[in-house]
């Protein structure tokens, strides 16, 4: 058990615990557990498939991350990774499977032709299989690294722990529509407050250049 | 229709040499369009025609269809007819090959389907229907081999634009609500 920080209530205080024994939510517990093990649903259809492969074999161990169990049933896998273009043949196929897996599930999207369609902009290519499936991650390139599959992983995991959800039907509350941690503003650095600190004051006094070195900041 | 490389490089055997497939089909269907481009041999055949030419050719020892394809000659320059049907035909018994050409036009280009002859041309033909339209009479099963059941158009023809009109978005979206 790796939940590390029991959640402290008020009024909870006074109860006697015995050792080795955590408090903590019931669906923050089902989320730990989801993220990791997740087994992913193979949709290969294409060069990305291959470095989906090797993402799952001994070099890159996709199994550090609780998700090397890859299936080919999707009543099982609550990850489906499409990895490769779509074409209109495809589609139907791809929604399928997607509507066969169970909740909770979740998709990423893996490479530029299952994300956009990439350089098949022609007739029979699906341009982006978000336009027709709900997807949770994208991952970038032409095809992606290893490296890069694992790290869209991470953050799906990251993802899965902050929208807990117990029978899936929760993910299209206000949880489900935050923003993703890469596209939150970075908090303003300069919150100082200059009346308790009379070296500042004087700081202040002279230039605004100076208010920006981070020497003269606790 | 012939480019200037084409006299360039005209090579043995010389026009000149006998040919017993071209005596034969001359003989029966009159003067026809034949060629010979670095030893490979082509035969320009009028459609109403083409079925009757395949067929002596599989008893003159064609015995193996290799292709049908079809090129669209929409707008190429010093083309007369729109659409060309190719047959590449060889001889597992002499080692000959032998292209075979007939041109088709709109509207509903069509042909007699050569599947009485070879079951090769089945998904073949079908392939062509799929891509270029071109209607081959006589075919056993002529369905799309290729595009969608329900895709209506002809996307190798080159009035088709490379984008599509707009089939490839014509799906129904799930969303996470009614999945």
């Amino acid at each position: 058990m790796a939940l590390t920080q029991p959640v402290s209530q008020p009024g909870a205080s006074h109860l006697d615990l015995p050792e080795n024994v955590v408090v903590s939510r019931l669906d923050e517990l089902a989320s730990w557990c989801r993220k990791n093990s997740l087994w992913p649903m193979p949709f290969a259809t294409a060069c990305c498939g291959i470095e989906l492969m090797a993402t799952g074999a001994a070099k890159h161990d996709l199994a550090r991350f609780g998700a090397e169990v890859f299936r080919f049933s999707p009543r099982q896998c609550d990850l489906m990774i499409v990895a490769g273009r779509v074409v209109m043949k495809m589609l139907p196929v791809l929604q399928r499977i997607w509507q066969q897996m169970h909740e909770p599930k979740w998709c990423i999207s893996m490479g530029a032709c299952a994300s956009t369609g990439g350089v098949f902009d022609t007739y029979a290519v699906v341009q982006g299989i978000d336009r027709f499936i709900p997807v949770d991650m994208y991952v970038p390139g032409c095809p992606p690294r290893p490296e890069q599959l694992i790290q869209a992983i991470i953050d799906l995991q990251d993802k899965i722990q902050r929208e807990g959800t117990i029978t899936g039907r929760e993910f299209n509350t206000r949880q489900r529509q935050q923003r993703k941690r890469a596209l939150v503003e970075i908090p303003q650095l300069l919150t100082v407050d200059a009346s308790r600190n009379p070296n500042l004051q004087r700081q202040l006094a002279g230039s605004a250049r100076d208010l920006h070195d981070p020497s003269d900041l606790q | 229709m012939s480019s200037p490389s084409d006299t360039l490089h005209e090579s043995s055997p010389a026009p000149t040499e006998a040919n017993p497939h071209r005596e034969a089909l001359e003989q029966a269907y009159g003067p026809l369009e034949y060629s010979v481009y670095r030893g490979q041999q082509r035969v320009v055949v009028p459609a109403e025609k083409s079925f009757d030419v395949l067929a002596l050719l599989k008893q003159r020892g064609f015995d193996l269809l290799v292709d049908v394809s079809c090129v669209d000659y929409l707008e190429y320059r010093g083309a007369t007819d729109r659409y060309g049907l190719i047959y590449l035909l060889a001889s597992t018994t002499s080692n000959e090959r032998l292209t075979v050409r007939a041109f088709v036009n709109d509207p509903e280009p069509a042909i007699a389907s050569v599947v009485p002859l070879w079951k090769a041309a089945n998904w073949l033909e079908r392939e062509v229907w799929d891509m270029f339209g071109i209607h081959f009479t006589g075919h056993p099963d002529l369905r799309r081999l290729v595009m969608p059941e329900a895709f209506t158009a002809h996307p190798l023809r080159k009035d088709y634009p490379l984008q599509g009109r707009g089939e490839r978005h014509n799906f129904p979206v799930i969303t996470r609500d009614h999945s």
